[in-house]
């Protein structure tokens, strides 16, 4: 990309060539008004009021490229005269007397009535009519409705469900006296207004992933959320910003909050915004805010109790969902008192880091999902990505649909979400154990073979055969034929036969016997025929390459040979490597704390059941709080640690009570902040002084980046070779969650409310004869469940998975580390 | 257009209207003083006042006002406590919950509940206004565009607690009053202005 200086209004803006003229001026802090488009995702042009004059020639600014030189012209009077009309035409049945909408005045509509300055209306259509409709979480009212299509260009575009379309409204031609009369662009716009309303792509219902964002990005309040609706105005609100605490994504979020009631004024999270332009948030994120543990008071009974616990334990067990603080609160415990520290999730996957960064030399992976937001090539390995890290497919998604990119996704789970994100995108189901070879495909397909080591390029050239295979062809074969014609003869009048030859071409089908190479690693991912074809399709012009790796790969029995692997890739071909990390801090635990593989005699758990709990679900021997109500920092999947805020008060205990009880010294918990080991990446800065927000440009300033390490390297490059038969081909289940859950924490807020079971697909269900919510009975070699059977029709295939946000279902006891086990499931 | 206000020299002149009052100088010394208070105590001007109120009273003619038993009607923009009023016709609610005053209030003293009834509208739930913080200044009533917020006549604010004025119940409108056309419009604040329909430009409509 080369850097250009266009002219906006006499002013001379630094940007890259082939940026929209919008995004060049809103980075520069010049206004053109703009309502259909979102940064991120393509250019709708249904609303055309971000009409600029460019060289003299009208453009849209927000599918316009810049040019070198370009001089622009935000305003002119032909287009204050457009962008009147175009307001006025947005007003057409849609008084601005917004008493009861949910928008409660952040709404573009007003925003640009008033901007533009509609002071009296000119345009006149009879209205239709247009019933709200209930979608479950979303909640749609087309009569508030303009048609902007953000809505659907963000889940197409981003988010990757597609769930929404245009649908014809009904409604009455525009008179034809206005084509004449009003300006061009406004005409052209309302009559596109005028045809069409949003409806869901599965009819009646809403069949999607429920992220909610297409409430996020609606300027009106058509599309909202229905459990917040007429529950109160936006300006009520303070908005705390924070960091989602479900997943490793760590996104940017604001609490809104606001007294609960008039009986009671303690504050309540009513919901959850985001900014849209930037950051994109799944359903959990966005529905599951209300997990903080409630109407906690000091016990001191229950704190003694608990000193006494530490002082008595040798062990404590926790989860990540945990802030980086408190992380390195156990962790000095452990220095000062020899305590084990008991996360096996964390130390799966610091493990991983490890391995990875013997052969890499460097303490983290090189990508984040920046990097694959601007990919156009991405492959997921060993990863449900869907809900593993929801962000992780946004990105994914605006990778294949914005950079014309493709992708691979290899997982022994079929999920049709992820087909329907792309055209281009090939789901490799491998059967589960077969990571390594879809790695090593990886090397195969796109290492360096002139730098990997010898050893390397040899063993993979061993899956390599030359085979004879026998393709149809068809070929155009000259046929020539004798054909007898009856001609009148002129003269004569009588009808004679004529002998006459023909040739014609005929199309034959040919067998032909071709020599191709056969690449045995296919077969081992289960690679659909023609493959080879896709793949070369794939790559046409592909010059970005991401790869996102999984927690399959980090509980992988030979997880240290799968990270090694996974070093090699980043070393040896072009791809970018993103590390998923399982829970919101998982990154941060690993990296602060020093992790143990045994637990001891007497445990603490801590957000997880031990000797003695400390709990923030409420549950425990002492409350703890929940993570919206404490401050302090997540290490998110971007390597960057992000400053989260209590949104909510807490009256009880905190860690750092214990800690001072037992002898650490800091007042407060984020006193923790600059003292965040600086060996593991992290700096000395002030919690009070991390900033949190994102620039007009799009860049985002939040909390800082950790300093990627060198380590020492060793020159050992080996790794071990793929057992060719070691796919599991019996029935599996699989450990996940279903879309909306991550945690018992997403479990506790009231609008992801549920309980789980074992999730099957449809087919799955068929061809048991079982039906949702019999019992049955789950069984692998380390244990037993009985739980009911749940319909997921968000994944297809024979495998099933059991969720582990449910804690009445101990799932983890079934599973010896990695994430599929072999199982049995009767029904009872 | 800059408007710049003429200006009037409004200092204390030979020419202006002002002018200063001759007020004796104030005695200085012990002797002045006592002087004066002889002179004052003496003067029998406590008599003048006596016989002006037996005057009065011998007359008969009272202007007092005779409360509680007779009240002043009170002018159409006083502001006493709030009242909520319902719409004539079908006896709802006029309030519609959109929040304004609650935001307006300038002493933050209106909280409002909020909820989507089974009807879909929104159900103002609670409605609550403290009293104590209230300054009376109106611009509840005035910035509310369904006129449902009100103040109305009632200043008489005795009470064991101030409570007793802000419950939603007590300020709505009961339905029997309704019915028997008890409720009053209050032409006072957040009135619509005479002739404000002439200043309306009317939006075209297509029916």
């Amino acid at each position: 990309m080369n850097e250009i200086t266009i002219t906006i209004d006499g002013r001379s803006v630094q940007t890259q060539e082939g940026e929209y003229i919008l995004n060049a001026a809103r980075a520069n802090g010049i206004f053109i008004p703009a309502i259909c488009y979102l940064t991120r995702c393509s250019p709708t042009l249904a609303c055309r009021i971000c009409l600029v004059e460019a060289d003299g020639k009208q453009v849209y600014a927000c599918n316009a490229k810049a040019k070198s030189g370009m001089d622009i012209t935000t305003t002119t009077p032909n287009i204050e005269a457009e962008r009147r009309a175009i307001m006025e035409v947005y007003d057409v049945n849609h008084p601005l007397e917004c008493g009861v909408c949910d928008q409660s005045g952040e709404c573009e509509l007003q925003n640009y009535t008033l901007e533009v300055g509609v002071d009296s209306q000119t345009y006149s259509i009879k209205d239709t009519h247009k019933p709200a409709q209930d979608w479950g979480l979303i909640h749609y009212d087309p009569a508030l409705c303009i048609m902007c299509e953000r809505c659907i260009t963000v889940c197409k575009d981003m988010i990757g469900d597609g769930a929404l379309k245009t649908t014809a409204r009904g409604s009455d031609a525009i008179e034809a006296e206005f084509k004449e009369t009003m300006p061009k662009d406004a005409y052209a716009m309302w009559n596109k207004l005028n045809k069409s309303l949003i409806a869901p792509n599965a009819g009646d219902t809403l069949d999607c992933t429920n992220c909610g964002e297409c409430t996020a990005v609606c300027p009106v309040g058509a599309l909202v959320s229905s459990d917040y609706q007429y529950t109160s105005n936006a300006w009520e609100h303070k908005q705390i910003p924070a960091t989602c605490a479900h997943c490793s994504a760590g996104c940017q979020l604001s609490y809104d909050i606001k007294h609960t009631s008039i009986e009671n004024p303690d504050n309540k999270i009513y919901r959850v915004k985001n900014e849209w332009n930037y950051v994109s948030l799944c359903g959990a994120g966005r529905y599951g805010y209300d997990f903080e543990n409630r109407d906690v008071t000091k016990t001191e009974s229950a704190f003694e109790a608990a000193i006494e616990a530490f002082k008595k334990a040798d062990t404590i067990a926790f989860t990540s969902t945990i802030t980086n603080e408190e992380a390195l609160i156990l962790q000095q415990l452990k220095e000062k008192y020899g305590y084990r520290l008991i996360n096996e999730e964390a130390r799966t996957f610091k493990a991983f880091l490890d391995a990875y960064s013997e052969v890499s030399g460097k303490s983290l992976y090189g990508g984040d999902l920046k990097k694959v937001h601007g990919a156009d090539f991405v492959v997921s390995i060993g990863s449900a990505l869907k809900t593993d890290n929801p962000n992780a497919r946004f990105a994914m998604n605006n990778a294949l649909s914005m950079n014309k990119g493709a992708g691979l996704y290899f997982h022994p789970m079929n999920d049709p979400v992820i087909a329907e994100m792309s055209k281009n995108i090939a789901q490799l189901n491998h059967a589960p154990m077969m990571e390594e070879a879809a790695l090593y495909l990886m090397l195969d397909l796109f290492g360096d073979k002139g730098a990997m080591p010898s050893d390397l390029v040899s063993y993979l050239a061993g899956f390599h055969s030359m085979k004879t295979v026998t393709v149809e062809e068809t070929v155009d074969e000259k046929v020539t034929e004798t054909v007898v014609k009856k001609v009148v003869n002129e003269e004569t009048g009588v009808e004679e036969e004529i002998t006459e030859e023909v040739t014609k071409t005929v199309k034959k089908k040919v067998s032909k016997e071709v020599e191709v190479d056969e690449n045995g690693l296919f077969s081992l991912v289960n690679a659909p025929k023609g493959f080879v074809d896709t793949l070369a399709k794939y790559l046409a012009k592909k010059e970005r390459f991401s790869l996102m790796v999984g927690p399959d790969l980090y509980t992988h029995p030979n997880a240290r040979n799968c990270a090694r692997l996974v070093a090699l890739i980043e070393k040896y071909t072009a791809f970018d490597v993103t590390m998923i990390p399982n829970l919101a801090n998982t990154l941060g635990v690993a990296l602060i704390c020093d992790l143990d593989k045994e637990a001891g005699s007497f445990t603490v758990g801590y957000n997880t059941k031990g000797d003695f709990t400390l709990s923030a679900l409420g549950n425990g021997d002492l409350d703890m709080p929940a993570l919206n109500q404490q401050e302090g920092t997540l290490t998110g999947i971007d390597k960057q640690v992000n400053p989260t805020n209590a949104a909510l008060s807490y009256g009880g205990y905190v860690l750092n009570d214990i800690a001072k009880s037992l002898g650490l010294n800091n007042t407060f918990t984020i006193d923790y902040t600059p003292q965040l080991p600086l060996a593991a990446g992290f700096k000395n800065v002030e919690f009070d002084s991390l900033p949190n927000h994102f620039t007009n440009a799009g860049e985002e300033v939040r909390g800082y980046q950790l300093t990627v390490q060198a380590t020492a390297i060793s020159a050992d490059e080996s790794v071990s070779a793929v057992d060719t038969n070691g796919g599991i081909t019996d029935q599996v289940v699989y450990l996940a969650n279903p879309v909306l859950q991550f945690s018992p924490f997403t479990a506790a807020s009231h609008q992801l409310q549920a309980s789980g079971g074992i999730y099957v697909s449809k087919s799955l269900l068929a061809s048991n004869g079982w039906n949702e919510g019999d019992m049955v009975n789950v069984k692998t070699v380390r244990g037993e469940l009985s739980v009911k059977v749940i319909l997921d029709g968000k994944i297809d295939g024979e495998i099933a998975y059991l969720p582990t946000f449910d804690t009445a279902i101990n799932s983890e006891a079934l599973f010896d580390g990695y994430r599929f086990a072999c199982v049995s499931i009767q029904k009872v | 257009m800059h408007h710049e206000e003429t200006f009037t020299d409004r200092n204390v002149s030979e020419q202006s209207a002002y002018y200063y009052v001759d007020i004796e100088s104030y005695p200085t010394t012990g002797w002045d003083k006592f002087k004066q208070v002889v002179k004052r105590t003496f003067s029998g001007e406590l008599f003048v006042g006596l016989w002006v109120v037996m005057r009065e009273m011998i007359k008969f003619d009272i202007h007092t006002v005779q409360y509680p038993l007779e009240k002043l009607p009170i002018g159409p923009r006083y502001r006493a406590v709030h009242k909520l009023l319902r719409l004539w016709e079908s006896g709802y609610e006029r309030c519609i919950g959109c929040g304004l005053c609650e935001k307006i209030c300038i002493s933050d003293c209106i909280r409002m509940d909020t909820k989507i009834d089974e009807n879909s509208r929104k159900e103002v739930t609670e409605y609550s206004i403290n009293l104590g913080r209230c300054i009376f200044c109106g611009y509840c009533a005035e910035v509310c565009p369904e006129l449902a917020i009100v103040h109305g006549d009632r200043y008489e604010n005795g009470s064991e607690q101030r409570a007793h004025f802000v419950i939603k119940d007590d300020m709505l409108t009961p339905l029997d009053m309704l019915k028997a056309g008890q409720q009053s419009e209050y032409p006072g604040f957040g009135a619509i202005i005479p002739g404000s329909d002439a200043a309306v430009k009317k939006t075209p409509l297509a029916y």
